[in-house]
């Protein structure tokens, strides 16, 4: 077994492309990239790390994308708890960035999880915060700041 | 380069035979960014997630270079007629 592995190493060095930093970018783009079980694991927790979980382009102070930024809004909107929140910033990770992608079967970012569930994009957000099921399921999971007694 | 405006709905006619289809190039005529709108009996019975599933799995090839695609509508046909109806002002006669 491990000089099985021993073997596919080498061979894996052997046949790889020398590293051409221009076109490796351009590679990876093109590529159907199978998801190593190393970064699903690792979207595994990122999606655990906190019940409302939006991966988006740039921060929620400064959103990288107008649809990021939109997803942002409703979820202020909609009051979700920032201590319930937590975003991860696609851009400062191309592995996350390709990744999510394939975990969750979605093409576009932003992606929104909530206690652990993929709910979707922008699009679906939109629609959901529209007619009222956005609202009921963050209230259903107990995720958004709870309303003051009252005084304004 | 980029992705024209007929190949999006020519993918969306082929896999989701909609009954109405459209697409909105808002790139700026680059091809990387869309509005669709789409009405089939495909989306019947099933969630709005899985519908954009559906038209996402369409576009597929094309996604690969489309930056941005934005589903305004994705609807089945007795959903299309109900807006149509509710939209349409009344008659005044």
């Amino acid at each position: 077994m491990s000089s099985r592995t021993a073997v596919s190493a080498v061979f894996r060095s052997a046949l790889r492309p020398r590293h051409n930093p221009l076109l490796s970018s351009r590679f990876s783009v093109l590529q159907t990239r199978l998801l190593s079980s190393e970064t699903r694991q690792a979207i595994d927790k990122a999606v655990a790390s906190a019940p409302v979980v939006l991966f988006m382009k740039g921060t929620p102070e400064t959103p990288q994308c107008g649809f990021s930024r939109a997803s942002i809004q409703i979820l202020g909107l909609q009051g979700v708890n920032p201590q319930k929140f937590t975003a991860f910033n696609v851009l400062e990770d191309e592995e996350l960035r390709q990744g999510i992608k394939e975990y969750s079967e979605w093409p576009t970012i932003p992606q929104l999880y909530v206690d652990n569930e993929f709910v979707g994009g922008t699009d679906i957000m939109m629609s959901m915060h529209q007619d009222g099921s956005l609202a009921k399921l963050l209230e259903e999971k107990d995720v958004v700041v709870p309303a003051e007694g009252g005084d304004a | 380069m980029g992705v024209t405006k007929e190949q999006v709905e020519s993918s969306l006619t082929s896999k989701l035979k909609p009954l109405h289809v459209e697409v909105i190039d808002t790139s700026g005529g680059c091809g990387a960014s869309f509005v669709v709108e789409i009405v089939s009996e495909q989306f019947e019975g099933k969630r709005l997630l899985e519908r954009h599933r559906l038209v996402n799995a369409a576009l597929e090839e094309e996604m690969k270079q489309i930056h941005a695609l934005s589903i305004k509508k994705a609807i089945t046909p007795e959903q299309w007629k109900q807006q149509q109806e509710s939209a349409e002002p009344k008659s005044e006669a």
